[in-house]
């Protein structure tokens, strides 16, 4: 479903992915760990569209098209969806207004017609429930005055509204409690069927105990250099990542 | 690399033709360009005016003579040649009109162009509409209901016939014919605008709508607005603007005055889009605008504005505080685009005990404009217990545009409390990118994220209004951001 190749990309001067590759199928649930640095994060901005990064080799097919000819309004109509590190906060437009402006936008390149408001309405109630988000948190102001923890089960609550096909998850595990992680990643988990795949972006391996990876890799240096089933997780969080980066043969400059 | 090759959205957009650019084709009855007495004579003859009214407009005339354009406001254009101008136009229909049916097809066809149809007006919104085309007055609505509550909504021209002691005792009253260049100006030429008087005690029940346009190429506009709020009464008055592509710059120089007596509340609404002029400012609106109102005791103003249009704009709609308990709010839009500017603002002057101001101002620069506001709070000695909050916000949408807070303040009681907000913040890349990954186009994230910053003051228009002027922001604004 989605096929990274060869790819490499920079910002400014920098290179920051140096030959990625990576095969993800329909309705597997990948995870990316490694440390500091190694460009996870750098990865999910690419895979959403975003333009500060240069694509410089390397290819990335979801679905059989080109994503990268595709800008990233077109990507979220294809169905991919990130959960953002920092959501940022958009001070004055209703979480509300947001969604049904995203959804019915979605719905109208997709050649759809736009949910009227009673379904609508239910489909927040539904969605709101599976991550326990607070009908004021749905009224208020996208992301505003929201803790860390609210933040991410709102980018949980986004992605069952806007049901994609790949769900990228970048640090969703971040500044969150055991409580907040339990609902996030029940969010996450019953959302995982057949037609969905998921890229859990993480640095800690407490995430995959809640959801569980059929893939683990390691991305560092600009590359995956490891690749598992969900007990490699577990190998990391004991061993740390020195032994797998170590092991690398020395990049030539 | 320019900026319009980094972004074939900007540069599409930021040329984007004005969407009203469009001109009526009325037969229409104009004066030579040129201002000295006879012209002024020869507009008061043409309204069959009487004698006072003929001395008030010569009297604002001398007076004007002897000023000079100001020049303090932070805008730079080239000063209109006030001999080049003409300074009447009329439509030639002189027939008066029962109903609208009567009204000229082709002006009927323009009305529905700017989607205010009348009927619609009429059947939808219970808005009574006093439509302003060139100077004259055309059509007007719901008159007959007004009139059973002893509400009088009309043009200048029809009150200066109708109930000349109301206007002989109102006009100039707030805004003095020697204010400034403009005012005197307006005085002494101005050829139709708006007359409400509400009477003691009555709620206006609709809101009161104008729509004004400029249609005559290289016609000033000098609209004069009276309204005036007896005891304890209410009204709520919208006042909207469009007007067509034109190629020579346009002058408008207004004058609005509202008189809200004890207890009278006034709501007084714009939406302006006048014809900002292409990508360089060029053929743009200039708009000059003197508005200006008057509380007494325990009387309340409000002036909502969104102003989108012009090539430049000098307008600060402002209270004076004369009675114990008034209050007076201003709250604020303003969008400036490719070459506009903006300097805008209010005036608070707090006399009386116990006066309260709250002003609310959002200023969003895009293009290469420049965006001010100013605003001058005044504490007089016998404004105890007086208080004003002011919050001045302003939106970058470029790095090449600018924006500016003036505020004054000038305080002659000890007892004042005066507080003053304000916050420039340029349009977050990362806000885009995460409206864009949730599946909105770069138009609905950009209108989306404004309308948001400006919510605090569209909360306070009428709700047809707030709706128009939504949209309004987002097709000023559409792929502005670089």
């Amino acid at each position: 479903m989605l096929k990274i190749d060869n790819l490499h990309a920079r910002i400014g001067d920098t290179e920051i992915l140096k030959g990625l590759s990576l095969e993800l199928g329909a309705g597997e649930v990948h995870a990316i760990m490694g440390p500091n640095g190694s460009g996870k994060s750098t990865l999910a901005s690419i895979l959403a569209g975003r333009d500060d990064y240069e694509v410089t080799e390397g290819s990335i097919t979801f679905d059989g098209v080109d994503l990268l000819e595709l800008d990233a309004t077109e990507r979220a109509v294809a169905g991919i969806f990130l959960a953002f590190q920092y959501p940022v906060e958009i001070p004055g437009v209703s979480n509300i207004n947001f969604l049904r402006t995203a959804l019915n936008s979605i719905r109208e390149q997709r050649e759809e017609a736009p949910l009227s408001g009673k379904d609508f309405l239910a489909k927040v109630k539904a969605c709101a429930q599976l991550v326990e988000l607070d009908g004021k948190l749905r009224d208020r102001s996208v992301n505003e005055g929201f803790s860390g923890g609210e933040k991410k089960r709102n980018e949980v609550f986004q992605m069952a509204m806007l049901e994609p096909k790949l769900a990228v998850l970048d640090e969703t595990d971040s500044g969150l409690d055991i409580d907040a992680l339990r609902i996030v990643a029940h969010g996450v988990n019953s959302m995982r069927g057949a037609d969905r795949s998921f890229l859990v972006i993480t640095h800690y391996q407490r995430l995959l105990d809640h959801i569980v990876p059929d893939f683990v890799h390691v991305l560092a240096g600009g590359r995956i250099v490891h690749s598992g089933g969900k007990e490699l997780a577990l190998e990391l969080e004991e061993k740390g990542y020195d032994w797998i980066v170590d092991a690398q043969p020395t990049e030539q400059a | 690399m320019s900026a319009a090759e980094e972004n074939p959205l900007l540069d599409e957009f930021t040329r984007k033709e004005y969407e009203f650019g469009f001109t009526t084709d009325i037969d229409a009855d104009k004066l030579a360009p040129g201002l000295n007495e006879g012209v002024i004579r020869l507009i008061s003859a043409k309204k069959n005016e009487p004698e006072w009214m003929l001395q008030w407009r010569l009297d604002a005339f001398r007076v004007w003579q002897g000023m000079e354009e100001p020049d303090w406001a932070h805008v730079n254009y080239e000063k209109p040649d006030y001999q080049a101008i003409s300074y009447y136009s009329a439509p030639k229909s002189k027939v008066a009109l029962g109903s609208l049916d009567e009204v000229d097809p082709e002006l009927r066809a323009t009305m529905d162009k700017l989607g205010i149809s009348m009927e619609e007006q009429k059947r939808l919104s219970g808005v009574a509409v006093d439509f302003v085309m060139d100077s004259v007055s055309v059509a007007t609505s719901f008159k007959d209901k007004l009139a059973e509550l002893g509400i009088i909504f009309c043009s200048m021209s029809e009150a200066i016939q109708e109930h000349p002691e109301l206007v002989r005792q109102h006009l100039g009253t707030v805004v003095p014919v020697k204010d400034n260049f403009f005012s005197a100006l307006n005085s002494a030429v101005f050829t139709d605008g708006s007359f409400c008087y509400i009477p003691k005690g009555s709620r206006c029940p609709m809101e009161l709508s104008t729509y004004f346009r400029i249609n005559e190429a290289g016609t000033g506009q000098f609209e004069r607005t009276l309204l005036i709020a007896e005891e304890g009464s209410y009204v709520s008055y919208l006042e909207g603007c469009t007007a067509p592509q034109r190629d020579e710059n346009q002058l408008h120089a207004a004058v609005v005055e509202l008189i809200a007596k004890d207890d009278a509340e006034i709501k007084y609404s714009t939406v302006q889009n006048w014809y900002p002029g292409d990508a360089n400012g060029k053929g743009g609106v200039f708009n000059f605008v003197t508005k200006r109102g008057i509380c007494e005791t325990r009387a309340k103003i409000s002036w909502t504005q969104v102003e989108t249009g012009s090539a430049v704009t000098w307008k600060y709609p402002s209270c004076i505080l004369k009675g114990d308990g008034s209050i007076g709010e201003f709250y604020s839009v303003a969008v400036t685009n490719n070459a506009q500017q903006a300097d805008t603002g209010t005036k608070m002057i707090h006399l009386g005990a116990n006066t309260h101001s709250t002003i609310i101002s959002k200023g969003i620069s895009a293009g290469n404009s420049q965006n001010s506001y100013r605003g001058l709070v005044q504490i007089g000695p016998r404004a105890r217990n007086a208080r004003n909050f002011s919050q001045c916000d302003s939106l970058l949408m470029t790095d090449t545009s600018g924006a500016h807070t003036f505020p004054y303040i000038e305080t002659k009681n000890p007892t004042a409390h005066v507080e003053h907000e304000a916050t420039t913040s340029r349009i977050g890349e990362d806000q885009i990118f995460y409206c864009l990954q949730r599946g909105l186009t770069e138009e609905q994230a950009i209108g989306l994220i404004v309308n948001g910053y400006a919510k605090e003051v569209l909360n306070k228009l009428p709700m047809e209004f707030a709706v128009e002027a939504r949209k309004l922001l987002t097709i000023s604004l559409e792929g502005s951001v670089g």
